[in-house]
């Protein structure tokens, strides 16, 4: 089939990648609702591998001892065997280095090495959970979502939480030990240089601190104007069609020039602040260096310094120089993953929020509906979508096994409603809706909606072969059932014809089969259930011609014997209807059939002649 | 990628100025070991506490230069890399804006959208890494050797060994690991679509009780993305250890060999300042070294990006005004056996359509989905290009008449109901943006929307959310025809644009386009719509099967009769 130049777009977020300020550090505040809550929710996903986390932990603090030592053994080197000439000890102490240096590798592969299972097994739980509480939700709930929400919690907030979890905690951990660890190596080999090459220290953190709030304005300023032009882009180009076709490409273009440059100078700004970060804290580092390197040679050579007396070697310089390497990068370090590990925990919170959202559930005592003889009830059933606003007003009426029933109405007059609610897919405030005879409710949800068929307006089918879209409610089906099901549809014929035949995929943009053809393959889908009640969404406005009578054909294979409701648009589904309801304002103001609705001369009555008479001029 | 870096433009002095400034913080950095080493082994040794303060100075002095070629390279490379994004951000959007149809399907706007965001992001955030790290790595490595070599020559063969080795283990390791991740983002792609496609289909998964279903289907990719990622992983982390390992035993052999001379040639040959500056100099190479393996897994992927933005920069406009366009005098359409294909060589959509539209009629257009109507109509604002035959306006070719003429006597409904953030009065105006209130106001009546403007707070100044998603469909739909209305096109074109408005409100919206004096082309799938018409075009399969009007049709065309049965009933029959 030849593709139609102007399709409805799928309605699909704008291409899945992650929107995001150009790197750059995050500081921004995040609330945390109830932290300890959450921390100890997340453990939970460590259950049963608490000790191979508690052995990384370990790992990652011995091996930052062993860093402490190593590094000592540097100095050792100098002082005990350069500066003393001495070859025998050079050997010995070269020799427990090389065991010492061997033994903290293999610690440090074996620490990453455990984690990487812990980390993405404990995503990939996360993922999984959440994906399994997203199915249970209630539509309401998705009506109040935006799936891009949905999407971003289920990637970039799991994604985010399992990093934090596995990489962070080990390192934030492995930071601490390295800082107390090098204090307290520093302070037994020279109390007085420690306090020279700490005074550094708070200069860092001092500086850091000022960078960080400085630029955190400029970084929200960025993400604002970024957040700005990327929503007009989104908007522009998803309509670049309409642009085009009413000469704005020019205005379009003036206004995206603007927000453009606005964002360029707000960009250097931030980011070349936010790049001084950097080489200020490199700085620092050397200035730290030639602090302790001055301060250590002044005491090697003079045995004092501003009056602090202390005997030390050049071995022990090298240290202390080695040292503040190692001690400013964990400072500077452990900032950044309290803040990372604040996100993680927003991330988790709002990943929470999903899973414990309310659930759609069955009463503890209700009942497997084997099978139904298709009696449906409504009984004074009332509903609003928003509190306050009922879309349904104390609907009743009854269907009897097999008969059909349309519903007509103008739009928004809550015929959609009243089959939502049939589907469970809403529950009803007030009012009972009854299958022979018995509140659905007493009902388990699963079992019940096996009983009802349910085609609607857009043909959703998935990216899957065609088999298993005809075979998505009863995947247990056999080929005969599925290709009977097919033929039923009237969809067998065009599916052979298709390359692959049943085993073609359907690919997401829909671009192989027409919407027609799709549609037939949601009627072959709900044949296949065999369903006793049957609800129809009557499309018009999408096919039509051979396609149509297709597709009536296979609706008409597909009522047979079964109870119905079709939401009725085409004059013959109406006028053949055991009973038709009519819809206005959520009120259900007449019934009856065709001939006794145009005798009544009521609302009817009019809407059928400026509906289908006039237009024929009778 | 190379290509891209033309984008710089005005920024070019940032791109040159960068490197170089990042060249002196090094220098300044790779000063420290030598002048501690001369603290140690001149001032320690001889207890000169004049010398160590005066070496001390100069380490100060060097730490200050430092921090102006440190600080100074990260504002001139974000002075480049943001004009770069900016730059490349404009082109892209302007390049959009000269897209025709084809150009827009083929790429897909969702594709573009991204490209425009994400993509030059990466590309911008590399270029800021490059003038920085790019240089840092390489100069930390060469120049360390250098002031090794200025050392101790022997010894510092140690790092002409270290650093091969390095770099033979790191691409070693890449070369396995990027395939894997490359496997592991599909999966994490499949991962996605399979999320998008339940949060839409939401309701057929319900329906069909499918939950479970879908759950194995999610797990079964999930379990798969795991252990994609566990085996990337598992190869990744062998980075660390083995660089670690590398720079471990650099280190040693500094200590050992060094070490060794020293104590055989009692310090004439080596001092032990020397050998702290060269610990020093191996942790330097090694920091460095480690900060540019991370940067190249990101250089491939900012590759990607590039290619990404070339595709779209690269892409010719497939329709193009003529040098020298000629004036529309009279607005009737004439098809001149004209057939159409899309560009990707599949069937041929419309096939030798041969029919004339004077001034002032009303059109319908009837047929199956897929016959062709949306084809036949877009072609007449030259959405598309015919592939065989002509559309003429008047006497000319629209290939001879410039776009944006064309264009602004032709207004168009199409299906989606595309609106834009901003006022009522700012989307009615979209099509002429000198229309008065009383236009919108005469537009907004016929297309039946000034009852629901009209309820608004602020009424044609009331704000619409992006995509006007504060209004219904109906809503929406009666929107972007009265947007068309606004223009007061020769040619008005609706593509079934009245299907989420119910049928009174369409009779409504029918009865006022009747009054309008220009043509009107619809598009319909009831053929209620189009009863009254002057003429009535059937497609079946790409083929204009019949034309005329109504009761014309009902005696001489058999599938046009079918449709009226099905849709208006036996009776439709009975009446000639």
């Amino acid at each position: 089939m030849a593709k139609e130049p102007m399709q409805r777009p799928m309605p699909m977020g704008p291409g899945g990648g992650r929107r995001g300020g150009p790197g750059g550090m995050m500081h921004e505040k995040v609330k945390l609702k109830s932290p300890k809550k959450t921390i100890r929710r997340l453990l939970s996903y460590f259950k049963g591998k608490l000790g191979i986390l508690a052995l990384a932990v370990l790992l990652s603090g011995v091996t930052a001892v062993l860093g402490i030592i190593t590094t000592r053994f540097n100095g050792l080197i100098i002082d005990e065997a350069i500066d003393k000439q001495d070859l025998t000890k050079l050997v010995y102490l070269c020799l427990t280095l090389l065991g010492l240096y061997i033994f903290n590798i293999g610690a440090t592969y074996l620490q990453n090495r455990v984690m990487v299972n812990v980390s993405h097994e404990t995503a990939a739980k996360l993922r999984a959970n959440l994906f399994r509480s997203m199915q249970g939700l209630s539509l309401s709930y998705f009506d109040q979502h935006s799936s891009g929400d949905l999407m971003s919690r289920l990637t970039n907030d799991v994604d985010n939480i399992s990093m934090t979890l596995s990489q962070n905690l080990v390192h934030l951990f492995s930071g601490i030990v390295n800082l107390l660890g090098i204090l307290i190596a520093m302070l037994i080999l020279s109390p007085p240089l420690t306090l020279i090459s700490l005074l550094i220290v708070p200069v860092m953190i001092l500086s850091s601190r000022l960078l960080i709030k400085f630029n955190g304005k400029l970084f929200k300023r960025q993400q604002r104007e970024l957040g700005e032009l990327n929503g007009y882009v989104e908007e522009m180009i998803s309509g670049q069609k309409v642009v085009l076709l009413f000469g704005q490409e020019e205005e379009t273009r003036k206004r995206f020039s603007f927000l453009n440059r606005r964002l360029k100078n707000t960009l250097i700004s931030a980011q070349g602040i936010g790049g001084i970060f950097g080489p200020v804290m490199n700085t620092l580092n050397n200035i730290s260096f030639l602090i302790v390197a001055v301060a250590g040679a002044t005491l090697v050579a003079d045995g004092t310094l501003f009056g602090l007396k202390s005997t030390i070697s050049v071995g022990v310089v090298f240290s202390f120089v080695m040292y503040m390497r190692n001690f400013s990068r964990p400072i500077n370090e452990i900032a950044n993953l309290l803040n990372s590990l604040q996100l993680a925990l927003a991330g988790a919170e709002r990943v929470f929020e999903v899973m414990d959202a309310p659930k759609e559930t069955d009463a503890p005592s209700a009942l497997t509906l084997e099978s139904t003889n298709g009696n449906v009830g409504f009984e004074d059933i009332s509903f609003s979508y928003i509190p306050g606003t009922p879309v349904l007003k104390s609907a009743s009426f009854e269907a009897k096994s097999g008969q059909t029933i349309a519903i007509v109405g103008p739009t928004g007059a809550g015929k959609t409603t009243i089959i939502s609610l049939l589907t469970r897919f809403y529950d009803y405030e007030k009012g009972q809706i009854l299958i022979d005879g018995a509140p659905i409710t007493d009902y388990t949800r699963d079992s019940m909606i096996r009983q009802i068929g349910l085609v609607l307006q857009d043909a959703f089918l998935f990216s899957d072969t065609v088999r298993n879209n005809i075979a998505y409610g009863r995947p247990d089906a056999t080929e005969e059932e599925i290709i009977r099901a097919a033929k039923l549809a009237n969809a067998h014929h065009f599916i052979t014809q298709l390359p692959k035949g049943y085993d073609t995929i359907l690919s997401d943009g829909a671009s192989n089969l027409s919407k027609g053809q799709r549609q037939l393959l949601t009627i072959a889908r709900t044949i296949l259930m065999e369903p006793a009640i049957l609800i129809l969404d009557e499309a018009t406005s999408s096919v039509d011609t051979r396609t149509e009578l297709k597709i009536q054909e296979a609706l008409l294979n597909l009522m047979e014997g079964r109870t119905s409701f079709v939401i009725a648009h085409r004059l013959s589904t109406i006028r053949s209807a055991d009973e038709i309801l009519v819809i206005d304002h959520g009120e259900l103001i007449e019934r009856g059939t065709h001939d006794q609705l145009l005798k009544k001369d009521g609302f009817y009555a009019t809407l059928y002649q400026s509906q289908f008479k006039s237009g024929l001029g009778l | 990628m190379r290509k891209l870096l033309f984008y710089v433009k005005k920024a070019w002095w940032a791109v040159l100025l960068a490197p170089l400034l990042m060249v002196l913080e090094v220098m300044m950095d790779l000063q420290l070991p030598t002048l501690m080493s001369e603290i140690v082994d001149q001032g320690i040794a001889n207890g000169d506490l004049k010398f160590i303060a005066d070496k001390g100075v100069q380490m100060l002095l060097c730490a200050l230069v430092g921090i102006i070629g440190g600080a100074g390279c990260s504002v001139v490379a974000a002075v480049a890399s943001m004009t770069l994004g900016t730059n490349l951000r404009e082109a892209l959007f302007r390049k959009v804006q000269t897209f025709s149809f084809t150009e827009l399907d083929r790429l897909q706007p969702s594709s573009i959208i991204t490209r425009m965001t994400n993509d030059v992001t990466q590309v911008q955030n590399l270029l800021t890494q490059a003038l920085r790290m790019m240089v840092r790595a390489p100069m930390t490595c060469l120049g360390g050797i250098f002031y090794a070599w200025r050392l101790n020559p022997k010894l510092s063969v140690i790092f002409v060994i270290a650093l091969p080795l390095m770099l033979a283990s790191a691409l070693i390791i890449m070369k396995k690991v990027v395939p894997l991740f490359l496997k592991a983002q599909k999966k994490i792609d499949r991962l996605n679509a399979i999320t998008r496609e339940n949060l839409l289909g939401m309701r057929v998964v319900k329906a069909f009780s499918a939950q479970q279903t879908e759950i194995d289907r999610f797990s079964k990719t999930n379990n798969e993305l795991t252990d994609c990622n566990i085996a990337a992983q598992k190869r990744m982390i062998l980075m660390f250890p083995i660089t670690t390992l590398i720079t471990n035993l650099g280190v040693l052999a500094v200590l050992w060999f060094g070490g060794r001379m020293s104590i055989l040639s009692n310090g004439e040959l080596m001092e032990a300042g020397q050998i702290m500056a060269f610990v020093q100099y191996m942790t330097q190479i090694m920091m460095s070294f480690m900060m540019f393996v991370m940067m190249s897994s990101q250089f491939s992927r900012a590759q990607v990006s590039a290619n990404r933005i070339c595709e779209v920069l690269d892409t010719e406009p497939s329709i193009v005004s003529p040098q020298n366009p000629a004036t529309i005098t009279d607005f009737s359409v004439y098809f001149e056996n004209v057939s159409f294909t899309y560009s990707d060589g599949s069937e041929p959509v419309l096939t030798n359509l041969n029919f004339s539209i004077p001034y002032g009629q009303k059109v319908g257009i009837i047929g199956a989905t897929g016959s062709g109507k949306s084809s036949l109509i877009s072609l007449i604002p030259r959405l598309y290009d015919t592939s065989a035959g002509a559309v003429k306006i008047g006497g000319h070719d629209v290939r001879e008449l410039a776009l944006s003429d064309l264009r602004a006597h032709i207004g168009v409904v199409l299906q989606e109901n595309i609106l834009f953030e901003g006022t009522i009065g700012d989307n009615l105006r979209f099509g002429d943006r000198n229309a008065d209130e009383s236009r919108l106001k005469e537009a907004a009546e016929i297309a039946q929307a000034s009852s629901f403007i009209e309820a608004f707070e602020g009424q044609y100044d009331y704000g619409l959310e992006q995509r006007g998603r504060n209004l219904s469909g109906g809503q929406r739909q009666r929107m972007t025809i009265a947007r068309a209305l606004v223009r007061n096109p020769e040619i008005l074109i609706l593509d079934d644009a009245t299907s989420a408005v119910d049928l009174s409100t369409e009779a409504n919206i029918l009865e006022g386009l009747d009054k309008r004096s220009g043509t009107t082309l619809l598009i319909a799938q009831r053929i209620s719509t189009v009863l009254n018409c002057d003429q009535i075009l059937v497609l079946d399969e790409g083929k204009l099967v019949a034309n005329g009007t109504h009761n014309e049709l009902l005696e001489t065309c058999e599938i046009y009769r079918s449709i009226a049965v099905s849709q208006l009933g036996e009776e439709v029959l009975n009446r000639g």
